[in-house]
């Protein structure tokens, strides 16, 4: 049991000792990236296929493990092998014949198989790759320009172990708290670091956690929004999955601070391993005396409970997570009251992200001066984005506010694939909004993207490419929050199915004029009209489409021409006659047999029978079949 | 219990602490348009409607959840109000059945209402209807969920108030819809036919079978107290022609807008056939008409002889639930005190 | 003939039930464990959590419609998921699911008669670098398009 801060200390000691032991009497360490991604991915078989290996060649002095996301998802499965005295390698896309082929050079031979590493040639063109020097993770662009304070640890340790957690300073700030601090320091320090919650709204956490401290003491609760439901969105996920003891511990804090006894995480249901290993965190905390009573030998005691979600994404507006953690639908309540006054059944109840819990830590350990030199004049600290949509290094990236969404979207993101023109981001997912190729010199912090109009919001960041179809985008989004909308209020309810009949039109080709009119009308009573934040954000996709691609909404209503090729009813796949070869590959290929023609005239598309399924158009070889 | 000053439409007026916009509104007598609002249940702000201006707020706040401050000042019609309202109406009767000709609430339907009041002639914008069914398995009322509008009060009226916990909101978002469990029909369900959902709802989306023979502008409202037990509710009953066509409850000490199956539709017997409109006397066996003075010398002659020959406790008296309280106190006295017997009951049991 | 599992299922429900006896705020917790344990929650199940939660049954039901978790019909014996997300919708999971639908002659949201697929289009899953993504029964498959999606499902015949 963990009872003082040198019980702490002793036992991040034993740990170290444990892992030092564990490097000079091994030959090497590898560790497998295990979060949901790499798991998809196929690394419990890259996993299975190291040990199977190691077996077989009888080597039995190398530690293998699992770690969480390091956050470079477009390579996974990824494996980490740590040889004593040299270079860590980190092998991207792996699969258990490399697996064992690594084994073989890297482990038995002790040479690193460069091509595959992501910090050797990995990365590089296939005639440079050989040539390539292993070098260290911060030379690769993709962790050069990250600052990671809430993915701190994320690939770093292994999240199933406190103790490698406490080897990272871990519990450290929470001792620091309960036996140098009183509550009302703790909530200056945060104040004072600036930090705004990253679930969306940037409101200040220290001023928001200051409201239910000044409560009337009594029953009181902390929650963790880990609800995260955007689409595209995985930051939180990560940190769960790669890093649960920085959620508890900064809850705790926050528990301390606001004098709460309990907590809860509400966590999706769609999240199993997150869930897993929230659990096992919470339960290795309660076991060394971090959860309960007496934490640390004061006075404070708090137990924490995870509850799950249960598919709806309404359920991360904080007033509806609440109605689904007391056992109700998720419907939205009326604020004011706020819960940090009336909350769960009627308390005092704060309410913060799974990212904004992760950065609390680091800032009670390294002072808010440290944290609050890091961003931008009214965003401090860093950002989470989860980079996915058309660019190469779908990953998450940590950056400080400030640093721009080019930076972002080419230094780290690699640029948009096989040469395409990006043509926007999205950010905040159905809650935000687009953010054009004209402002990719943007700094990205809260007022910045207020003022280019959409958000911060969790952060997806969804990269749009020359053939992403902006209207067609928008209704995407819109399809989601209408299917998410609780039906409490008709603005919502109603409002966002009629402008999503409308943009269906649209993209059948049959929109009318008025219809852009009509969609901007709605799309602004939806927002100011509607109870609670999924309907007074819903039509920003649209709207901020709207008002960068405005030209792309009026091609399809007058012109019913979609120019990204995306809307089937808006182009047809045609075969250039004088282009045609005559091969009869397309006509084989079409599922539907709608393509005519033989060795002598050339082959023609049935526009009656097509699918527009671009199969044909794919397997020409002579790119002799157009959309149009 | 603080005062609070506060100025509506330039009215200035003193409320009590914890008053809302909207109780100050009825109290100057300025109309507010409200559909999911309803007395004696927690505001719950969610059909968007009784929006006012409060001077030096952002945004347009519910009358019906906020509360008066010290100084506030209240509009509670301008350009903005208006075309918020308008635009809530629009939404709701782009999902709603419209038959205003031969729907039986046309007249009292608070949408058609506030559809005229906003100017909302023609649906600019229709959703598509869900295949919902129309459920007109109950004795007493119909519902169909095409035109419900959400207002939630006949949900919050059956779970929070008569404590029925029959009716739920079933699904989600667009495809939300008032039923019971598993989407059974109201003669297979828990309901016990209060018909309270039915009162509160502002639209013909639950209706009393009777409602289709009368129109809203043929009819008078008599206030008046049940008989049918001691609680004494409140209803009005409301009358064509010189006939009860209907009740309603109304908002009595004691039953503050509630009523009971037999409140609230058992007045069928007012003008019933088989209902006795003068004494009958047993002849031979047989029953005849009698004047009450026949009858009344029948009873006090036939009393007095039993009285004589067997005594007081021979006679037993019980009175029915259906007559008034007075009533029954009188009974009481008679038999006690002219008879001299306290074989005296009543049926009333609630 | 062997043993029956139902009785067995019911007995590990009459359990959870007891364990969250009267605590009406546990009841997504309790439906979350009921659906694992039933596969589904038909009305005897809602009876049964309404009755030991103290929970009215109209409640339970407006909560179990509300969720898209929760089904009140059976499940296919494999449970095909095409994630919906952003990063998937954008490289091509409508395809994915209406050639899986024209394959299965259902439509998302439904089960095959025989029982044996049910399909559904789902929120994001969260491997977005794999993207489109289908799951069978949590196993994930990645860089789907509608052939591959129909290949794969063929070996669960």
């Amino acid at each position: 049991m963990i009872r003082t801060l040198q019980d702490l200390k002793e036992f991040q000691e034993r740990q170290e000792e444990r892992l030092r032991q564990q490097e000079a009497t091994t030959r090497a360490q590898i560790f497998v990236g295990m979060g949901t991604c790499g798991i998809a991915a196929g690394a419990q078989d890259v996993y299975d296929a190291i040990c199977d290996e190691l077996k077989k060649r009888n080597i039995e002095d190398v530690v293998v493990a699992q770690t969480g996301c390091i956050g470079f998802c477009a390579q996974e499965p990824l494996a980490e092998v740590n040889l004593p005295g040299s270079q860590k390698v980190l092998y991207g896309h792996v699969d258990p014949e490399k697996a064992r082929e690594i084994v073989a050079q890297h482990i038995e031979g002790g040479k690193a198989v460069s091509q595959w590493a992501v910090n050797g040639g990995g990365m590089l063109a296939e005639e440079l790759q050989a040539e390539a020097q292993i070098v260290d993770y911060n030379e690769v662009p993709f962790f050069k320009h990250q600052v990671r304070i809430a993915l701190r640890n994320c690939g770093v340790i292994n999240p199933e172990s406190l103790g490698e957690y406490t080897v990272r300073d871990g519990y450290r700030s929470l001792a620091k708290v309960l036996t140098e601090m009183t509550p009302a320091e703790v909530i200056e320090e945060i104040k004072k670091s600036g930090l705004r919650g990253r679930g969306g709204g940037g409101f200040s956490t220290g001023t928001k956690w200051d409201f239910a401290h000044k409560q009337p003491p009594g029953q009181k609760y902390i929650v963790c929004n880990a609800d995260e439901g955007d689409p595209g969105a995985f930051m939180d996920r990560s940190i769960l999955e790669g890093d649960p003891h920085s959620v508890v511990e900064g809850m705790a804090i926050g528990a301390y601070a606001i004098g709460a006894n309990k907590g809860y995480v509400y966590c999706r249901a769609e999240y199993p391993i997150a869930v897993k290993r929230l659990n096992l965190a919470i339960s290795q905390a309660k076991e060394q005396g971090l959860l309960g009573k007496n934490i640390f030998g004061t006075d404070f005691e708090f137990d924490l409970e995870v509850r799950l979600g249960a598919g709806a994404f309404v359920c991360g507006e904080e007033t509806a997570l609440l109605a689904s953690i007391e056992g109700e639908r998720g419907e939205p309540r009326l604020r004011p009251p706020y819960p940090a006054v009336s909350g769960l059944w009627g308390k005092p109840t704060i309410i913060n992200n799974v990212e904004t819990f992760a950065n609390i830590a680091p800032i009670i350990n390294k002072g808010s001066g440290w944290f609050g030199s890091i961003g931008s004049d009214n965003s401090k600290g860093t950002k989470v984005f989860a980079l996915a949509g058309e660019i190469n290094n779908i990953g998450l990236a940590e950056i400080p506010m400030g640093t721009t969404l080019r930076e972002v979207i080419y230094d780290i993101g690699g640029g948009v694939p096989e040469g395409k023109r990006f043509k926007g981001a999205q950010t905040g997912g159905p809650s935000g909004g687009c953010i054009p190729a004209e402002y990719l010199d943007t700094p990205i912090d809260y007022d910045n993207l207020a003022k280019l109009g959409t958000i911060m919001g969790s952060g997806g960041l969804i990269i749009m490419a020359e053939d992403t179809c902006m209207v067609d985008l928008a209704r995407f989004f819109l399809d989601f929050t209408q299917e998410e909308s609780c039906g409490k209020c008709p603005p919502c309810r109603v409002g966002t199915t009629v402008m999503l009949d409308m943009l269906n039109r649209i993209v059948e080709g049959k929109g009318e004029a008025g219809d852009l009119e009509k969609l901007e009308e709605l799309g602004k009573n939806i927002k100011a009209a509607s109870l609670c934040g999924l309907g007074q954000t819903a039509p920003n996709p649209v709207l901020s489409t709207m008002r960068y691609f405005r030209e792309e909404y009026e091609e399809h209503v007058r012109d019913k021409k979609c120019r990204a090729g995306v809307c089937t009813a808006l182009f047809q796949y045609y075969i250039i006659p004088e282009k045609c070869k005559r091969c009869g590959i397309c006509a084989k290929v079409c599922p539907v047999q709608c393509i005519s023609g033989d060795r002598k005239t050339p082959y023609v598309i049935d526009q009656d029978l097509c699918i527009k399924c671009g199969a044909c158009m794919e397997a020409c070889p002579f790119d002799s079949i157009i959309k149009r | 219990m603080q005062m609070l000053n506060v100025t509506i439409d330039g009215q200035r007026l003193q409320v009590k602490e914890g008053t809302t916009i909207l109780e100050a509104c009825e109290l100057t007598g300025v109309e507010i348009p409200t559909l999911c609002y309803l007395k004696h249940l927690a505001p719950e702000g969610s059909c968007r409607m009784c929006v006012v201006e409060v001077k030096g707020a952002r945004d347009l706040k519910v009358s019906c959840a906020t509360m008066c401050d010290e100084g506030m000042e209240v509009v509670t019609m301008n350009e903005k109000i208006y075309a918020w309202r308008r635009f809530i109406i629009e939404m709701l009767l782009a999902d709603h059945h419209i038959d205003c000709f031969s729907c039986s609430d046309t007249g009292q339907c608070k949408l058609y209402q506030y559809a005229l009041d906003y100017g909302v002639n023609e649906p600019r914008f229709k959703v598509e209807a869900r295949d919902w069914e129309k459920d007109e398995s109950n004795k007493f009322f119909d519902y169909d969920p095409h035109k419900c509008i959400l207002c939630r009060r006949c949900v919050r009226v059956c779970n929070e108030r008569q404590n029925n916990h029959t009716l739920s909101l079933n699904g989600r978002g667009i495809d939300t819809v008032v039923g019971m469990p598993f989407n059974e029909l109201f003669i297979d369900s828990n309901c016990v036919s209060c018909g309270n959902c039915v009162s509160v709802c502002p639209t013909g989306a639950l209706s009393t079978k009777s409602s289709k023979h009368y129109r809203a502008w043929e009819v008078t409202k008599t206030r008046t107290t049940c008989s049918y037990c001691a609680v004494g509710c409140q209803m009005d009953l409301v009358v064509k022609k010189g006939k009860v066509v209907g009740v309603e409850p109304a908002d009595g000490h004691s039953n503050k807008g509630l009523l009971c199956v037999k409140g609230k539709f058992a007045y069928k017997f007012i003008d019933h056939p088989d209902r006795l409109t003068t004494p009958l006397i047993r002849k031979d066996g047989v029953l005849e008409p009698a004047s009450w003075d026949e009858a009344l010398d029948c009873v006090v002659d036939n009393l007095q002889r039993i009285k004589a020959e067997s005594g007081p406790d021979a006679i037993a008296g019980f009175s029915s639930s259906r007559t008034t309280n007075e009533d029954n106190y009188a009974f009481m006295k008679m038999m006690r005190a002219a008879i001299g017997t306290n074989n005296v009951d009543n049926c009333a049991r609630v | 003939m062997g043993k029956c599992n139902c009785k067995t299922a019911r007995e590990e429900l009459a359990e959870v039930i007891e364990a969250y006896r009267g605590q009406e705020s546990a009841l997504i917790e309790v439906l979350h464990k009921a659906q694992e344990i039933m596969g589904y929650l038909p009305r005897d199940v809602q009876e049964a959590v309404a009755e030991g939660l103290h929970v009215p049954l109209n409640k339970v039901y407006g909560v179990v419609s509300f969720y898209h978790h929760f089904t009140v019909e059976p499940k296919g014996k494999y449970q095909i998921a095409v994630c919906n997300g952003t990063a998937c919708y954008v490289k091509g999971a409508p395809a994915v699911i209406s050639g899986l639908e024209e394959e299965l002659g259902i439509k998302a949201g439904e089960t095959t008669k025989d029982g044996k697929f049910s399909l559904a289009a789902v929120r994001c899953l969260g491997a977005c670098s794999l993207a489109p993504v289908m799951t069978i029964n949590q196993k994930a498959y990645g860089l789907m398009n509608a052939e591959k999606a129909v290949e794969i499902i063929k070996q669960y015949e």
